[in-house]
């Protein structure tokens, strides 16, 4: 298997049957988000998203907010210094209502040019994440482990 | 999305061709993919449909292009899904074996 070259824009989507409104709600409320983002307590306000891991805690500017379509965040690895030293990069969630009760959400993470060793470190993040997410919109309950 | 979309796209050694292909760099265009496959135009486009069907690649507009991005969102439900179930029963199995041996001590 060739090692994964850091990829300056990375697309993720994933199918979750919930409602818009269900996935803004758990993208932003770290009531949520610490039950599938590696713990993380993240809430977006006021034009700034904050997080939270343990003691760590730091914040990123949000770039556009249009509740429940479409969410613009800087992204800065906060949780690691070796990777917070990087440029930030920037992260577009976006939700689209299907047919039958099912979103579509994509993940477009971007502007990596700076931030190589993010790059590589979130590209396993962003699969283990959404999947957490569907998991615990659908269920009701965390991934296990 | 169902999992025998993704099972049956996965099932196909060019399409796993292609999903290397992304793997190793990402966001390409059809022309480009293309031109590492002997295969037609029309060919390439057919597989990188059935993996689009998936949710294996997705694709994006940039100016005049399409790019095609591999998603391996769907490998990691699957993930989730199947072999955390197998590994959960094995750990219940230790658990149950425990239990007994506990007992029966």
């Amino acid at each position: 298997m060739t090692t994964l070259t850091a990829q300056t824009t990375q697309v993720y989507n994933v199918f979750i049957r919930a409602t818009p409104e269900q996935i803004w709600d758990a993208i932003t409320r770290s009531e949520f988000t610490q039950q599938y983002f590696y713990g993380a307590r993240i809430d977006v306000r006021d034009g700034r998203r904050f997080s939270a891991i343990g003691d760590i805690e730091w914040d990123e500017e949000v770039l556009e907010a249009d509740p429940p379509r479409k969410l613009v965040h800087q992204w800065m690895a906060g949780y690691d210094p070796d990777l917070a030293a990087e440029d930030a990069s920037r992260v577009t969630w976006e939700i689209e209502p299907q047919d039958g009760g099912i979103t579509k959400l994509t993940v477009v993470h971007d502007q990596l040019e700076g931030a190589p060793k993010t790059a590589e470190s979130v590209a396993g993040g962003w699969m283990y994440i959404l999947s957490g997410l569907k998991t615990l919109l659908e269920t009701g309950k965390p991934l296990a482990g | 999305m169902d999992d025998d979309q993704v099972f049956k796209a996965l099932a196909d050694p060019t399409r796993r061709h292609l999903l290397d292909r992304l793997f190793e760099r990402d966001g390409r265009t059809l022309t480009e993919l293309e031109s590492e496959l002997e295969m037609s135009r029309f060919g390439v486009m057919k597989h990188l449909r059935v993996l689009e069907d998936a949710g294996l690649v997705v694709t994006r507009r940039e100016g005049r292009e399409k790019l095609h991005f591999l998603n391996p969102v769907p490998i990691r439900l699957i993930h989730d899904r199947w072999i955390d179930k197998y590994t959960e029963h094995r750990v219940a199995a230790l658990a149950d074996l425990k239990h007994e041996l506990e007992e029966s001590a």
